[in-house]
């Protein structure tokens, strides 16, 4: 297995990231009570990464597809929630924006994940140009606009399904990671012939797995527009969107649940600090620090974690 | 009606040519270097926008600012490989993990370019006029300084292939993009040679976008992308490091191109697209190969 480590895991350690977890919902739940509703702003965009983040680990780190179709189903939620949201209550429309890029996602996996490795990179790289421009021909030709105005809800709403998102989002990933079809995706990741002849339905698995992920990434989407009052294809199906999951992935590691947190928080605050401290060299020092990240830390945070315990116990044992 | 068609398939051959030289680019890169490139377009734009300048404040026609151009970029590329992708080459465990780690790194550096040429250039869109007299090829009309990037690509692609054929360095080449291991057991010194594919490709890319800034495009400092998803196209299309191959592909593509933007404008891009879709899904090795 991947990761030698997590087989060695104590119930005691089970039993604090679960502590953990249940106060870190807890302060999540009562944040808007005592922060400025600038500090719920900036959480809400830090959440929304972190589910961004999150889904997209959930078929890209046990498989090893590099996806970067990200951003297409981020704007379909977003499209789903401009053309819904006058009519129907939120979760409703935050339901539906995932639906429908589930059912995008099913169908573009079906058809194409028997590509292997970078093909199918190239071809979802591709898919948010496909979709965006549709859409936007569309707009232009049958509605007569580019953009949309969106009757924008209050920032509590918005922050409150975020975090309902992104708890759905972690038992979602939790159970698949412990369940047969988990195991199941690991296979494809280690040997994908084998895992066809170990009786594994592969082509299946990964677009269950690729539509599943992208559900949670259409309904973040939908979220997200109603804090926008006006979208358009560019911003809706921006390709910032499809590099930032990819990235924070990468950064924090794909191992173990809490790493793409880690890293989404990191780098979406970081986002935050450079947009407000540079806003010319930005994007820049943004791109620096990426290829920093892959030059020295190639497996993430976590790996550096991993290391230093390792380092540690090895002390420990010729201590003793 | 028989003009409208030479109208089309003229046209379409001429942007081909552009599209093609920046497949070849882009198919050394990742066919040989292994580096999935998606700062390819951004190198399009540098070169571009390098053309740009030298035209409107020094005077140098862009034919001539080539001579500039090709060597600086060659360089530009050499050096990128040398600081990024060769550590990272060394550091993978596996040609797989190179290629996600190397495409990774490709992000970071498109940022950086990209976000370099917004802060030297700016962002309102820029332009210049150059050799943009009609020249009547059969009884259709275009300006000149299309039909000369046509001739323009052209020779530089042949060049390329002599190259490729006719020299050691060449063979080095080819004998990396079959086996690197087995190279450098025959005593190629692979890193230098995937540098210089790196280099080669950078070079493609900024002579592809000079050429392109001579057909009065708009230049601005986010075109690359497309053109990125173009050369991918193309590459598929043509097979990878085939540069007869990448010329097929860059003239059905300019073709396709023509042809959509002329009934729909808007939807070339979806054009494009669709090909590559069921291409990959019928031929993923690409038209040429056996």
């Amino acid at each position: 297995m991947r990761n030698p480590v997590s087989m060695r895991k104590t119930p005691s350690r089970k039993r604090r990231s679960f502590i953990a977890l249940i106060v870190l919902l807890a302060l999540l739940a009562t944040v808007p009570g005592y922060v400025s509703s600038y500090t719920v702003i900036l959480i809400t965009n830090i959440l929304m990464y972190v589910v961004l983040a999150l889904s997209w680990s959930i078929f890209s780190g046990p498989t090893g597809y590099i996806s970067l179709a990200s951003a297409a189903f981020f704007g379909t939620g977003v499209y789903a929630s401009a053309l819904l949201s006058s009519d129907l209550p939120l979760p409703v429309v935050i339901v539906i924006g995932g639906i429908g890029s589930f059912v995008l996602a099913f169908f573009v996996g079906a058809l194409t994940l028997r590509l292997k490795g970078m093909y199918f990179t190239m071809f979802t790289f591709g898919l948010v140009e496909l979709v965006r421009n549709s859409v936007h021909w569309w707009e232009v030709n049958m509605t007569g606009t580019v953009g949309r105005l969106i009757i924008s809800a209050d920032n509590m709403t918005i922050f409150y399904c975020m975090v309902g998102i992104f708890v759905a989002v972690l038992v979602v990933s939790y159970l698949i990671k412990r369940s047969r079809f988990g195991l199941a995706l690991e296979s494809i990741g280690e040997s994908e012939e084998a895992a066809a002849h170990s009786g594994v339905n592969v082509t299946m698995v990964k677009s269950v797995t690729f539509a599943v992920s992208a559900f949670f990434m259409g309904a973040a989407g939908a979220t997200m527009c109603m804090r926008w009052t006006y979208i358009d294809p560019t911003t809706a199906f921006s390709i910032q969107y499809s590099f930032m999951p990819v990235l924070m992935a990468i950064f924090g590691g794909m191992g173990h649940l809490y790493a793409p947190i880690t890293g989404a928080t990191v780098f979406s605050i970081l986002e935050e600090l450079l947009t407000t401290k540079f806003p010319y060299y930005y994007m820049l020092i943004f791109g620096l620090i990426m290829l920093a990240v892959i030059l020295f830390m190639p497996h993430g945070l976590e790996g550096v974690i991993e290391k230093g315990r390792k380092k540690a116990m090895r002390r420990s044992a010729v201590g003793t | 009606m028989v003009v409208k068609f030479l109208d089309i398939a003229i046209g379409g051959l001429l942007t081909g040519g552009i599209y093609a030289l920046i497949a070849v680019g882009f198919g050394l890169q990742y066919g040989v270097a292994r580096v999935l490139n998606i700062a390819h377009g951004e190198f399009i734009m540098l070169g571009a926008y390098c053309t740009w300048t030298l035209f409107t404040s020094a005077g140098v026609t862009p034919l001539v600012s080539m001579l500039f151009c090709a060597p600086f970029f060659f360089a530009v590329g050499f050096v990128i490989h040398r600081i990024f992708y060769t550590p990272l080459r060394t550091a993978s465990e596996s040609a797989a993990a190179f290629e996600g780690n190397s495409m990774l790194a490709s992000f970071g550096l498109l940022f950086v370019v990209q976000n370099l040429a917004l802060i030297i250039w700016g962002s309102p869109v820029k332009g210049y006029t150059y050799l943009a007299f009609p020249i009547h090829v059969l009884g259709a009309v275009f300006s000149t300084n299309r039909i000369v990037t046509l001739i323009a690509s052209i020779i530089l692609g042949s060049a390329f292939y002599v190259f490729l054929v006719s020299t050691r360095t060449g063979k080095a080449i080819r004998a990396a993009a079959q086996d690197p291991v087995a190279a450098e057991l025959m005593g190629v010194r692979i890193n230098r040679v995937l540098a210089l594919c790196f280099g080669f490709g950078v070079m493609m890319a900024a002579l592809g976008g000079l050429l392109l800034s001579m057909t009065s495009v708009m230049l601005s400092p986010v075109m690359g992308m497309q053109y990125t998803l173009i050369a991918i196209i193309v590459v598929v299309l043509g097979g990878l490091g085939n540069i007869k191959g990448s010329f097929i592909g860059g003239f059905i593509l300019g073709l396709v191109g023509y042809v959509v933007s002329s009934l729909q404008p808007g939807l070339s891009m979806v054009a494009y697209y669709l090909i590559f879709l069921f291409l990959l899904l019928v031929r993923p090795t690409g038209l040429l190969t056996k």
